[in-house]
């Protein structure tokens, strides 16, 4: 297709897909019901479309994504997993999509159950206790736990205006950091990938309010030394945070909990297959510590017993929670996020989910030792020479010095191959970097094609590096010039 | 495989990389794993447990909303090629999704008479603090000044999330809209934003040009928190000057769900877009010419800006933002404004045929508050009936407690409206 | 893009900044090695004409696509006038860095500050290492 038409572009006018229900009480006139001042006096300009057209637009539109379903997706601490299918189908009951909110309590005894279980399982996954499911992403997930450590803090008549973060950390942190209206410290990392213990001891003094760390990091190694990391902040009466975005090395293989964090967020977008919809919706729970659970967001799920003679159990809301932060959103959480989560714990269970894990560190594993193959080492090495979890980090800098390619340029190149990039350019500490994460239910096979994938691009950049540089070829638009929407941003259409 | 990499086992790898010490030693104490039709049936169990909009007559509102959402939302928003993929980093194959992007920002700019909208935030109240978060940043005030007539999860939602900010409310008249004078009266030049909503919670439609006036006198932001239907036939926020326009989109296009996911919009003035939250869609072409989209000014954002990034937000809400563009298509221009008068006129009728003592007796849309003498009394009776009267009020506004808030949307027909109508005459007597 | 080159007249400030005396007045701006490393420049806010700047302490952002720089300033003084020209075309950093390409004119508040900066060789010596 050479054009490419907004829907407002393929408006007619007196076109429509709505026809409104017949009107059933007496037809008053506006201005009877409404003020002058407040009657709309344009109509906002929505498009005039037929159904068969919307359906048309929206179906061409789709056709120019690459998909999950469609292949391989190895976006490091993206956890791009299978989508299971039933999952859609069990969100969709009406007895959860059609669920109004605040919906008594005894007439949404199924949601809540649900809820209730769920908050179970994660707890019993992260080792930690108590549960909240309120937050909707994994950055709502931390600005909670940073509110939660400001309220703790608080309460102990402290004041303190630091929080700690690796260089390594994904942004988010840093950026939480500074809405909570805290200050942050960089620590540095140490040669063998992990945090650098001395940097860490030199700046966790009692100003400090917290650490947040992602373990395995974000170069995708387990930091060994994660007790001795939580016994210093500990000793200085910081709390510990833990970024679950890499959750997925470690189900059934190491508890945050036991690693000495206090607050830990989940994604449920990541770890526990909730589609990533093209940028949402997520989900991101958190799990606390005995310390920090009297601060948590109001209201919680909690169980209770009956009262009145009968026996049994039922689940409620508890607003009753004197020392919570409050509220971080409207209603109870991304509800329709826990259904898919909810399932796929259920599905996978004890022994699944600890497979599942061991599978994503065996396949990374194998990818990183393909990628270690001399020839393509020379030019993409291993930033950090260890056994991986599961995820790697190669450099992009000997391709750089050697072809003249640049990270960006394979990447450009593998979408012709028809497998999404890794994530590129990040962490800041790797130069040209490209985390690999192929997950768990990647076949071997898929994880071969790609390491020849990049094979044939190196090759290929050896006897004419302009092929990557223009790449890609097939996708539907070539390069696109992100400097001009930059300089001259054009953010809707006029109309 | 094992080979390739060089170990005996995998263990051998967990065991060099995980220190004993946090190796967990036993099994996750969870139940094992059931079979795709065991959890089918048990999700199936929990989901019957529950009382939904299908299995009653329900005028429940306050924030959340039993509309009409047409088939074809679900048909594309379940496509692999809209469900899956991840956030359009590499723009080249993600045309779709960015385009979407772009349409539906051109779609919540004409609701709401503001140049500039984002691509989704989480949903409602917390676009609401983050619309106090933009002030803070751009006006470098600690001050809120907020309309009791902002939904209670909002004002909540606000008070948690602005560290070393203070909130100051401005009361509800005898009317149940916003005291224009007590919101003057607080607005001084410490003030980052004042916080309005139209409707407000109990329904009223809020005179905002007075509002918006007293609001800006010192040079605080203005923020309106909308609820996006009725601006079909309302004069939209931007008309009257508004800074900043945020809002819940669960009514466009989005399952009820018990709460979420759904999405927030976040519109603005021009002036505020390199400070604005959340991914943006721009347009622009590629090397041979062609028209694309890409995300735009992303050095706003966490990923680069990080430390000094203007929020904190990565995931939003994309594929419950898609369903608001397809709906607001499938409404279209007409259908938007057909909508809107036909939920007015219901809303009228049903205040008029209830019989109840109006809360706030002016104006109103798709919403409204009423007193009721025995609110335990009538609850019992609609269970029985088959009936959801609504949302009580003294939960949220001790100065109402006999207050019932009751909505209407097009699934609530004159005939619904007349059962319960007749419901409270039987509990009156 | 300019060829790479570091003008001889100039003084270097060893966050990437140049400065180009004349009397108790100067000109501020990134040196080609900043602007290649920044990428092609999208958006440049420049500070107020009469803001004080503080040598060694960031003045301004220079932003491209994919990230942002703090522009730092070699030397202390009052900003007399900032590069109109770049709110419409910040590309003349990268085309022009020590010409066009200038960010603001300063009135030194104490020119002796520039005995501390770099000279040419020094700075180039800096960038190889």
């Amino acid at each position: 297709m050479s054009e490419t038409l907004t829907i407002f572009e393929r408006s007619r006018e007196g076109r429509r897909a709505f026809a409104p229900p017949p009107l059933d009480v007496p037809e008053v006139p506006v201005s009877d019901l409404l003020p002058e001042s407040a009657v709309r006096k344009e109509p906002a300009k929505l498009p005039e479309v037929s159904e068969p057209e919307i359906v048309r637009h929206y179906n061409a539109l789709s056709k120019k994504n690459f998909d999950l379903d469609a292949g391989f997706y190895p976006l490091g601490s993206c956890t791009m997993k299978h989508n299971p299918k039933l999952h859609e189908r069990v969100a969709a009951l009406p007895g959860f999509a059609r669920l109004h909110p605040l919906q008594d309590p005894e007439r949404a005894q199924g949601a809540l159950e649900l809820m209730w279980r769920l908050q179970g399982a994660l707890s019993e996954i992260s080792g930690l206790p108590h549960v909240s499911l309120q937050p909707s992403a994994g950055s709502h997930g931390e600005l909670a736990g940073l509110l939660l450590t400001r309220a703790y803090h608080e309460e102990r008549g402290q004041d303190r205006h630091k929080v700690l973060t690796p260089d390594t950390a994904h942004g988010t942190n840093p950026a939480t950091v500074t809405m909570a209206g805290y200050e942050v410290v960089k620590v540095g990392t140490a040669p063998d990938g992990g945090v650098d213990l001395d940097d860490l001891r030199e700046k966790a003094t009692e100003d400090v309010a917290c650490l947040m760390l992602t373990n395995p990091n974000t170069l995708g190694l387990f930091d060994r030394n994660i007790r001795e990391i939580a016994a210093i902040v500990h000793e200085v009466g910081g709390t510990l945070y833990y970024d679950g975005a890499n959750l997925n090395a470690v189900m059934g293989i190491s508890r945050p909990g036991d690693m000495g964090f206090d607050i830990v967020h989940f994604n449920l977008h990541k770890t526990f297959t909730q589609p990533h919809g093209g940028g949402g919706p997520g989900s991101g729970p958190i799990a606390v510590s005995d310390r920090i659970e009297p601060f948590l967001p109001r209201p919680q799920v909690v169980r209770r017993e009956r009262s009145n003679g009968s026996a049994g159990e039922w689940f409620d809301f508890d607003y009753d929670r004197p020392k919570s932060i409050g509220r971080l959103r409207g209603f109870h959480g991304n509800f329709g996020v826990f259904v898919r989560s909810y399932a796929y714990i259920c599905s996978l269970g004890a022994d699944g989910l600890q497979e599942a894990s061991e599978t994503a560190v065996l396949n990374a594993n194998y990818l990183k030792a393909l990628l270690g193959r001399e020839e393509i080492a020379e030019h993409l090495p291993l930033a950090f020479d260890r056994h991986c979890m599961h995820e790697f980090v190669l450099s992009g800098r000997g391709a750089k010095e050697k072809l003249g390619i640049r990270t960006t340029d394979i990447a450009k190149r593998l979408l012709d191959h028809e497998v999404h990039p890794p994530t590129v350019y990040f962490p800041l500490l790797v130069d040209e970097a490209l985390m690999i994460e192929p997950t768990e239910t990647e076949p071997k096979e898929r994880l071969d094609h790609f390491a020849d994938a990049i094979r044939s691009i190196l090759d290929e950049a050896k006897d004419d590096p302009e092929v990557a540089r223009n790449a890609p070829y097939t996708a539907p638009v070539r390069r696109l010039d992100e400097v001009g929407a930059a300089k001259r941003p054009v953010v809707r259409q006029p109309l | 495989m094992l080979d390739v990499i060089g170990v005996e086992s995998l263990d051998e790898i967990f065991r060099s990389e995980v220190p004993d010490e946090v190796r967990l030693d036993r099994p996750l104490d969870l139940p094992p794993g059931m079979s795709e039709q065991d959890v089918n049936d048990h999700l199936r169990g929990l989901a019957a447990r529950n009382t939904s909009s299908d299995d009653e007559i329900s005028f429940l509102g306050a924030g959340m909303y039993d509309h009409y959402v047409p088939a074809l939302v679900d048909s594309i928003i379940t496509r692999s090629e809209f469900l899956t993929p991840y956030t359009p980093y590499q723009p080249e194959i993600s045309q779709g999704g960015l385009q979407v992007m772009f349409e539906f920002q051109t779609a919540i700019s004409e609701l709401t008479g503001l140049p500039v909208s984002n691509a989704s935030m989480y949903e409602g109240p917390s676009s609401v603090a983050s619309a106090g978060y933009l002030a803070k940043l751009e006006t470098g005030r600690r001050k809120f000044v907020v309309s009791r007539g902002v939904h209670p999860h909002s004002r909540e939602t606000l008070r948690t999330t602005s560290v070393g900010c203070e909130i100051v409310e401005a009361p509800l008249d005898d009317a149940g809209a916003t005291d224009l004078d007590r919101l003057a009266a607080a607005v001084d030049d410490d003030t980052a934003a004042v916080f309005v909503q139209q409707p407000n919670f109990l329904g009223t439609v809020e005179d905002l040009g007075p509002l918006v006036e007293a609001g800006k006198r010192t040079g605080a932001l203005v923020v309106c928190a909308a609820d996006p239907l009725p601006l079909g036939i309302l004069e939209p926020p931007g008309s009257f000057g508004v800074d900043v326009c945020v809002g819940e989109g669960q009514s466009l296009g989005n399952r009820l769900d018990f709460g979420g996911p759904s999405f927030g919009f976040f519109a603005a003035r021009e002036s505020h877009i390199r400070k604005m939250p959340g991914r943006i869609a721009g347009e622009t072409v590629d090397a041979e010419g062609r028209r694309g989209f890409v995300l735009t000014l992303q050095t706003r954002e966490q990923h680069i800006r990080r430390e000094k990034a203007t929020h904190n937000i990565c995931t939003s809400q994309a594929l419950n933002a898609l369903a608001g563009v397809i709906y607001l298509s499938w409404l279209g221009k007409r259908g938007v404004v057909e909508l809107a008068e036909l939920m007015l006129r219901r809303t009228h009728y049903a205040r008029d045929t209830l019989g109840l003592a109006p809360i706030n007796p002016g104006p109103v849309v798709r919403e409204f508050a009423v007193r009721v003498p025995d609110l335990d009394e009538l609850f019992t009776r609609a269970r029985e009936a088959g009936i959801n009267p609504g949302y009580r009020l003294g939960r949220d506004y001790p100065e109402y407690e006999d207050g019932l808030l009751v909505a209407i949307t097009e699934r609530r027909t004159k005939a619904h409206i007349d059962r319960f109508a007749a419901l409270l005459q039987t509990v009156a007597a | 893009m300019a060829e790479e080159t570091y003008p001889p007249e100039l003084k270097y400030h060893r966050e990437h900044d140049w400065a180009r005396v004349e009397g108790d007045e100067a000109t501020f701006g990134i040196t080609w090695y900043a602007q290649d490393a920044l990428g092609e420049v999208v958006f440049y806010d420049p500070p107020d004409v009469g803001a004080a700047l503080t040598a060694n302490q960031s003045y301004a952002e220079v932003e491209s696509v994919k990230a942002v720089s703090d522009v730092v300033a070699p030397l202390s003084g009052e900003v007399v006038a900032v590069n109109e020209g770049l709110t419409d075309a910040p590309e003349r950093i990268n085309n022009d860095p020590y010409g066009e390409g200038w960010l603001v004119k300063v009135k030194l508040s104490d020119p002796s500050e520039a005995e501390a900066l770099l000279d040419v060789d020094a700075y180039k010596k800096l960038l190889q290492s």
